[in-house]
């Protein structure tokens, strides 16, 4: 589905169902370079039990246009737009990575917008090592090789994929490939200079459910205990064994578990 | 291997990828999941993995465990995104072309294919409305020139049959991607050990997986491997993947799956309707191969390197073709694509013809005389007394086989040994010629 959000052709992904009033609304908003193809399978089994479903391309990311925005502030901004143009008063939003903090800034500033928050991946603060920034500032691939080795667990490196036949470490990095250039850093910029997270998690109203995993070197479980305990709304954490920063790609069963769950509770 | 692929070397990913400890029972190897179907949670689980909402196996036609860990090894040996295990190499590449077109549809391939594969084109395909134009491998234009509009596939092997002529993959796929086309790459030869076409720009790899990958000759199976890495949107010329499917709740492939696109297209469409899929028993067979890869394919590389040198120089030898040697017309390409070396299959050619050829191989202790390649065992065949024997020494000159040649799949045997076979049975091929 294309919508013009801010002037620009935006891309959602609906799971093939178009948007219907007075359905519960998921929002999924994906990470640094990455599209709504990370959420393919909890998407789609929402838009197929009677549930309406946003699977955002982000502006300059997958099949939307405009530039990539440059701050998670910015993306949160533009996420109450994406709702105003799709006539959708609220939404259960669920962020991973980058996309879980342009969530917590969403769910903080736009308050009766959101119903819950399902937070994958995420932490505060969420700096980005020096090369890495380096390698995303000069497109270098060998950046998307560091998101991808430090992205996913050891387990994940190795395989045993949910999804048959499909390589993990392959998915990710072809994921970040279609990036345009400069994309990658943007988003690797925003995530970095973001300074709000412990705050705008303060001012957050709605239930929160985290889910992480413990091998994640990115986001590790400590950085996310910084935001979680944060909240003064209602929270909720799931821990995943084994999984890394990666999780719609690494356990997309357990996601999905995680989400249906935190809807039904929310009801 | 590329940067982007990951923290293991190629030698732990032969042993590793795909892999966990089986989370039932522990088991440190791969086991056999033997069975045909997969017990559903609930009504709830059924439909959302039979509608592509959950990950998982439904029926070992489509999915199996078993089988998802070679799909998962080979992927990760070649740089791709994924793949998908079939009946035998026969099966992958009619999957791949089942997958891209229909009636209508062309090819344009390498004329130095694998002879079965050559048939699939020249005879088969044409019954279902797909035709072919073949090409000389060494010449990227021919292909750019055989292109038409209903062109959806561009076809070669790393290295051809039976001169080992080596394909520029970087040319060709050059030549493809202007034209919006994909390149597929049977790279049974070679193996991910010596070559990664996806590292040339390939997008699409197959394996007769019961070759150099299987490794033992027990067990016939293929692989197709995408890169994931074609962008059949912009390419604009395969609906198939760009629009919605009515075969599976009218998803669009390139939508929803991105850079996998590809193979859940083959493995929602192609597995499940044309049903050449894998046995467990054979995945694990060939997961066995796999682990030895690297320590395999080397042995039979330097086998190799060490019997070339010998027939060289050998007085009963007319000509040696293999890419390493000086005078081969891809020396070059050779050091440049396969530094690690050119495989373990040869042709010569013997002296005295089509008779000659006969006594040798009919004379031969080790190698066995059989309609393979790739196996742990030395192998040996001569065209014009066997496969080929029908054909008038006219026709063999035109399909670049003369009298004399003989094939050679080089084993893993001490390569001493195989010497002393050669050189006895090479004594008696030319003394009874007298």
């Amino acid at each position: 589905m294309e919508l013009t959000v801010n002037g620009s052709k935006t891309y959602i992904y609906t799971g093939t169902h178009a948007l219907e009033p007075g359905r519960t609304t998921w929002l999924f908003v994906h990470g640094a370079g990455m599209d709504h193809s990370a959420w393919i399978l909890q998407s789609r089994y929402f838009a197929f039990h009677g549930q309406n479903v946003m699977a955002v391309d982000l502006p300059g990311h997958g099949r939307s246009a405009g530039e990539p925005l440059g701050s998670i502030e910015a993306q949160a901004d533009w996420l109450a737009a994406l709702l105003d143009a799709a006539s959708v008063e609220q939404a259960m939003v669920v962020g991973h990575s980058m996309g879980s903090l342009a969530a917590v800034d969403f769910a903080a500033r736009y308050r009766d917008r959101v119903k819950g928050l399902a937070l994958v991946g995420t932490g505060f603060p969420m700096p980005v090592a020096e090369p890495l920034l380096e390698a995303t500032r000069a497109n270098d691939p060998r950046g998307i090789g560091m998101i991808m080795n430090w992205g996913i667990s050891p387990q994940s490196h190795l395989g045993g994929n949910q999804a048959p036949g499909l390589w993990i470490h392959g998915q990710g990095v072809r994921l970040l490939e279609q990036a345009a250039p400069g994309v990658l850093f943007t988003d690797m910029n925003a995530c970095n200079a973001y300074e709000a997270g412990v705050a705008r998690a303060g001012e957050i109203a709605c239930p929160v459910h985290f889910v992480i995993g413990d091998r994640d070197m990115m986001t590790p479980p400590k950085a996310t205990a910084a935001l979680a305990d944060a909240v003064t709304a209602p929270v909720s954490r799931t821990v995943l064994r084994g999984c890394g920063h990666m999780t719609p790609l690494e356990r997309p069963n357990e996601l999905l578990d995680e989400l249906i769950a935190f809807g039904a509770r929310l009801g | 291997m590329s940067s982007t692929s990951g923290p293991f070397s190629f030698d732990t990913l032969s042993l590793h990828a795909g892999q966990q400890p089986d989370p039932a029972t522990g088991a440190r190897a791969t086991p056999i999941y033997q069975t045909t179907s997969f017990v559903f949670q609930d009504s709830d689980q059924a439909a959302s993995l039979f509608n592509g909402e959950r990950a998982g196996h439904v029926y070992s036609r489509i999915s199996n465990p078993t089988n998802a860990v070679l799909e998962e090894r080979v992927a990760a040996l070649e740089g791709g995104v994924g793949a998908i295990a079939t009946a035998s190499g026969q099966a992958a590449v009619h999957l791949a072309v089942a997958t891209l077109m229909g009636t209508g549809g062309h090819i344009v391939a390498s004329h130095s294919l694998y002879g079965g594969t050559h048939n699939l084109l020249t005879y088969t395909l044409p019954r279902f409305g797909i035709e072919t134009t073949f090409v000389d491998p060494r010449d990227p234009e021919a292909f750019r020139n055989a292109i038409r509009p209903e062109t959806r596939l561009v076809f070669g092997e790393v290295l051809g049959n039976p001169g080992l002529d080596i394909l520029d993959i970087e040319a060709v796929a050059q030549v493809a991607h202007d034209n919006g086309l994909p390149l597929l790459i049977d790279a049974t030869f070679t193996t991910p050990y010596l070559c990664r076409p996806f590292d040339h720009g390939a997008d699409l790899v197959y394996h007769s997986a019961t070759k150099f990958l299987g490794g033992h000759g027990v067990a016939v199976g293929g692989v197709l491997v995408d890169s994931g890495r074609f962008d059949w949107d912009a390419s604009g010329l395969f609906p198939e993947l760009t629009e919605p499917y009515a075969g599976f709740h009218n998803m669009d492939f390139t939508e929803e799956y991105g850079p996998s696109a590809f193979l859940l297209r083959a493995r929602k469409e192609g597995l499940r309707d044309f049903g050449a899929c894998m046995s467990p028993t054979t995945a694990f067979h060939l997961l066995q191969g796999l682990e030895t890869l690297p320590l395999r394919m080397q042995r039979h590389v330097d086998n190799t390197r060490r019997l070339v040198a010998f027939l060289a120089e050998h007085e009963a030898v007319e000509h040696v073709g293999y890419p390493e040697q000086p005078d081969h017309p891809d020396h070059g390409l050779a050091a440049r694509m396969l530094p690690k070396g050119c495989g373990a299959v040869f042709s010569f050619t013997i002296k005295g013809g089509r008779e000659a050829g006969r006594r040798f191989t009919e004379s031969l202790n080790l190698f066995s005389h059989l309609a393979n390649v790739g196996d742990a065992k030395s192998l040996v065949i001569h065209p014009a007394s066997t496969t080929h024997h029908r054909m008038s020494s006219e026709a063999l000159r035109a399909a670049g086989i003369s009298e004399g040649m003989i094939r050679l799949s080089v084993g893993l045997e001490d390569p001493d040994d195989l010497i002393n076979d050669l050189k006895r049975a090479l004594r008696a091929s030319q003394k009874e010629a007298r």
